[in-house]
């Protein structure tokens, strides 16, 4: 595959996302494929932002660990990502205000200093003094012409972009992409071949937008949502499109409103959706609960961030399996899915609907931050709108003759037909009290332990018609190998591709990703992991929830597990690297690594108002009063490079032991 | 306007009596929800009775209609998800004051800011009843109950003021002792274009021996018969706050204002549940196009 990643870091505000939007747009449209992922803070303007878009001839599942051009919007972002440009690369960035030490770059890595003064003096002429923020298409041109890329697409989506603002804006901005463009190539290598480009368009969105156009493909009706990232993105398209869905959004006062609504909807008879964040997740468990117990299609979507509590409110973690999985007092029939990338997260909600409506029960959608923020090429007939929509029983009509009708009837399957609210002759009461097969409470009057018994047993009964209605697990990746990884959801991308990495080295290595956990295929998957040599489980949590559900559900224990718990996503060569290590039985170090280190040392310049600093230099020394090994970092001033601070890192427990300011001459 | 065709009561009548205590005033708000269902001509299959926990939130199992017995103070937004749903249905939202004044207040008060076109009657025996008698939010001050043995120290939340200040277009009080009036007040809550709020005095007399119906009779005066106006905001306001001596029933405040379905244009299509399912091929190409 020829791929390149491109990098582009700056300050929130300046309209990063917005030129990775455009680059991407210009990747589909070429027929190329694209997986960006913004690492960004919970701040509207300032702080630090990394976007990077890994682009390939061929789908590509993650971002990757490579950079091959970095776009630097100010001086910070050169400083920390200078040195990750591989040889071959290149770094772009606007040379009137910054500039870039050749002693943080590898070799083999161009610099390209764009003058932007002098390249946009005739478009200042005809456009008049450019916008700070203009300098990103530039940028972009540059990259366009280092990549391969050509301007035509990017002219286009730049007209796209910019045409209500009329044709002058238009003009503006497809001559600052040519400015940058010209100029990269009279001044710079390109970083890349030609492509073979594809002859179809990829469409280029995330997780969550696929959610909710898949709710209305699959006929929702309304949606209800309190504002909370990282599901917000969902509740904005859902009313950005309400007119032409025709769903009805309705932004509530609270979660505990969110879900009580949306079931009540689904009592109402229409398919209803509504998502949130962990946090929001917790006071919806009550209500999960009651949908289970009066047999309520509704389709939930969880998405999952950094806790507890608050915790990485902008960063990716799959830290609530359990809070799912243990959702609401009592037992009660429910399916929990966790799909695996965007054209997965479209599917899965459309036969959430189903499954809702079949077995009249809620269903979570697990989603987490990666999936639903990242965006990526999605191959368009992922889209289809072709949906089959199965609404379940419905009682259309009951004549008056036919007798009592029975919302709850004890029936094989557990299933019992379920009448809409209007229609005649079918009146009952959806209770949160259990109840016996016409809707009279068994909770307080007359309690019945035989029909309690029996209703519980009918509930129960759908879990394993659902089970048998969902598609087992397989592995993938290989059959006979020597070492298989457990994953579930959006590490999937990254599991995948480490695998095919570790065969290329002679690993012998497949994975089993968990999509469907409750009901849970227990049977199969204790077959197959049992006959696996070595499991190793690969999660972004602390305590490798999955493996911990799958011992629980199949007796089988991994023998070893991979966790990422900063709030990144985990890394292609990263987990490779894991593997061998554990192969090798090598324990893992939780020491501080060196990049770890100097990261610590730029939030330290940061938070402590110092950021005209920068550390330079980093070396460990042995225990020297410490207790433990230090990172010493020499700090020096941005400007001058003369020595401004030195600062010591605990490298067992990431203290700051000691910072000092050098004293003035 | 179609000719209503009156229903007699007994078309409501539910498939199980009441378990509430002998004496309960909930007996008589039931009896008028179905009365004012009747004078109005409401289908049982049209009907739809929400309520939350408590003694109070037993009444759809009592009742011939719809109904959604929910969770413990969530009565009103599961009510707006139904009517949302089916906007073809009449909503009638029954419970009492720890379900909709303590644990589902939050969500009152935004239904009313949203006027809501639902009826909520709230059984107020200022007392919680259900868990054997501790101090509900509008137990007055110096009520001593068995969780304020000392007498209760807290201020009581004043329903009719907070409905006012909050948006409902129609905000009343009953007495289950006065049974003509609260039908009168509960079918012109339900008729009511607008979030309608009726508190109703419903004494326990099981664990409320102060908020008696004799305390009530001897206090309460009928607003109609003083020919008072409920369309003056502020005098309404003020008027919520008559107590003591003299407490009054009937239409506090009434204003006629856009209801929340008014503003949403995709009910003007028809009830949700009507309408057409699945996506439409134009419009989905044109959704998927704008991610190219």
């Amino acid at each position: 595959m020829q791929e390149v990643t491109i990098g582009i870091a700056g300050a929130a505000g300046d309209g990063l996302d917005k030129s990775g939007d455009t680059l991407a747009k210009i990747c589909g449209r070429l027929g190329l494929h694209v997986y960006a992922y913004n690492s960004y803070q919970s701040i509207i303007r300032g702080g630090h932002i990394w976007l990077k878009l890994r682009i390939g001839n061929e789908k590509v599942y993650n971002h990757g660990d490579k950079l091959t051009g970095l776009i630097a919007l100010n001086q910070d972002s050169i400083e920390r990502h200078a040195s990750e440009v591989e040889e071959g690369g290149v770094i772009v960035f606007n040379s009137d205000k910054l500039k870039c030490d050749p002693s943080l770059v590898r070799k083999g890595v161009q610099i390209l200093p764009v003058p932007l003064k002098e390249i946009t003096a005739e478009i200042e002429k005809v456009h008049g003094a450019l916008a700070p923020i203009m300098q990103n298409t530039v940028a972009l041109g540059v990259m366009l012409k280092l990549t391969n890329l050509g301007t035509e697409k990017g002219n286009a989506v730049l007209a796209e972009t910019f045409g209500h603002k009329g044709e002058k804006v238009v003009e503006l901005n497809t001559s600052l992409l040519k400015a940058g463009y010209d100029y990269a190539g009279a001044k710079a290598k390109a970083v890349t071949g030609e492509w073979k480009f594809g002859n179809k368009q990829h469409p280029f969105t995330t997780g969550n937008e696929a959610i909710a156009l898949a709710a209305y493909a699959a006929g929702c009706k309304f949606y209800s949502a309190y504002p909370m990232t990282p599901a917000s993105t969902i509740l904005h398209w859902m009313s950005a499109h309400s007119q032409k869905t025709g769903i009805v959004v309705k932004q509530c006062e609270d979660e505990l409103s969110v879900i009580n609504m949306a079931i009540g909807a689904g009592i109402g008879g229409v398919r209803s959706m509504c998502a949130t964040a962990g946090g929001g997740f917790a006071l919806m468990t009550e209500a999960m609960g009651m949908a289970g117990i009066m047999e309520i299609p509704v389709v939930c979507v969880e998405v999952q961030r950094g806790g507890p509590s608050t915790g990485l409110p902008t960063k990716t973690e799959q830290a609530d399996l359990f809070q799912v999985y243990g959702a609401s007092q009592g037992e009660y029939p429910r399916l929990i899915v966790a799909p695996r990338d965007v054209a997965d997260a479209y599917q899965t909600t459309i036969d959430s609907f189903n499954y809702a409506d079949r077995f009249q029960l809620p269903v979570t959608i697990m989603s987490d931050l990666l999936l639903s923020e990242h965006h990526e090429t999605v191959d368009k007939e992922a889209f289809n709108p072709d949906v089959k929509i199965d609404r379940g029983e419905i009682v259309k009509e009951w004549p008056e003759n036919k007798g009592k009708y029975k919302r709850f009837a004890f029936t094989e399957s557990g299933i019992s037909p379920r009448a809409l609210p209007g229609t005649a002759n079918t009146l009952y009461v959806s209770a949160t009290d259990d109840h016996d097969e016409e809707s009279i409470l068994i909770s307080d009057m007359f309690t019945s332990p035989p029909i309690r018994r029996k209703i519980m047993e009918k509930r129960m009964r759908k879990m394993e018609n659902l089970l048998k209605a969902l598609p087992a697990p397989t592995l993938e990746g290989g059959k006979d190998a020597d070492v298989t990884l457990l994953c579930w959801g959006s590490t999937y991308g990254v599991v995948r591709e480490a695998v095919e990495l570790l065969n290329a080295q002679g690993v012998k290595a497949n994975y089993l990703c968990i999509k469907y956990i409750v009901p849970f295929h227990a049977k199969e998957v204790t077959e197959l992991l049992s006959k696996a040599k070595k499991k190793i489980s690969v999660e972004v949590n602390f305590t490798s929830q999955m493996a911990r559900y799958v011992r629980q559900e199949t007796g089988v224990a991994m023998d070893a597990h991979i966790n990422r718990y900063d709030g990144e996503p985990l890394e292609p060569m990263e987990i490779v690297e894991k593997v061998k290590e554990l192969l090798g039985n090598k324990t893992r170090s939780l020491d501080v690594s060196e990049a770890e280190a100097k990261e610590m040392a730029y939030h330290y310049l940061r938070t402590h108002s110092l950021e005209k600093l920068r550390p330079i230099k980093i070396l460990k020394e042995s225990p020297n009063g410490f207790g433990e090994p230090t990172w010493n970092i020499e700090m020096a001033e941005r400007v001058s490079g003369k020595k401004g601070a030195a600062m010591k890192i605990g490298v067992k427990t990431g203290a700051v032991h000691h910072f000092e300011k050098a004293q003035a001459e | 306007m179609a000719t209503v065709i009156e229903l007699p009561l007994d078309t409501y009548k539910g498939p199980v009596s009441p378990d509430w205590c002998p004496g309960c005033g909930d007996f008589g708000v039931l009896r008028s929800v179905q009365e004012a269902a009747g004078k109005l001509g409401v289908q049982p299959k049209d009907l739809m009775i929400v309520s939350g926990i408590g003694c109070s939130s037993n009444l759809p199992g009592f009742i011939h209609a719809y109904g959604i017995h929910s969770l413990h103070g969530r009565a009103v937004p599961v009510a707006t998800g139904a009517h949302l749903a089916n906007t073809d249905m009449k909503v009638v939202i029954t419970g009492g004051d720890g379900d909709g004044y303590g644990i589902g207040v939050g969500h009152l008060l935004h239904a009313m800011r949203r006027n809501l076109d639902v009826t909520y009657v709230v059984m107020d025996n200022q007392i919680y009843g259900l868990t054997t008698g501790q101090a509900s939010p509008t137990t007055t001050k110096g009520h001593k109950t068995k969780s304020t043995p000392v007498g209760n120290a807290e201020t009581p939340l004043n329903p009719l003021a907070l409905a006012i200040t909050a948006g409902a277009t129609y905000v009343a009080r009953g007495f289950s002792g006065e049974a003509k009036l609260l039908t009168d007040l509960i079918a012109g809550g339900i008729a009511h274009k607008g979030f309608a709020l009726i508190d109703v005095f419903s004494p326990c007399v099981t664990y409320n021996k102060v908020n008696t119906y004799p305390f009530f009779k001897e206090r309460v005066y009928k607003l109609d018969e003083e020919g008072w106006d409920p369309s003056n905001f502020y005098k309404s306001l003020e008027k919520a706050f008559e107590w003591g001596e003299r407490i009054p029933l009937g239409v506090i405040y009434k204003t006629e204002q856009p209801t929340y379905e008014d503003s949403e244009a995709i009910f003007k299509k028809g009830a949700l549940v009507k309408q057409p399912v699945g996506a439409d091929k134009k419009i989905f190409a044109e959704l998927v196009e704008e991610w190219i």
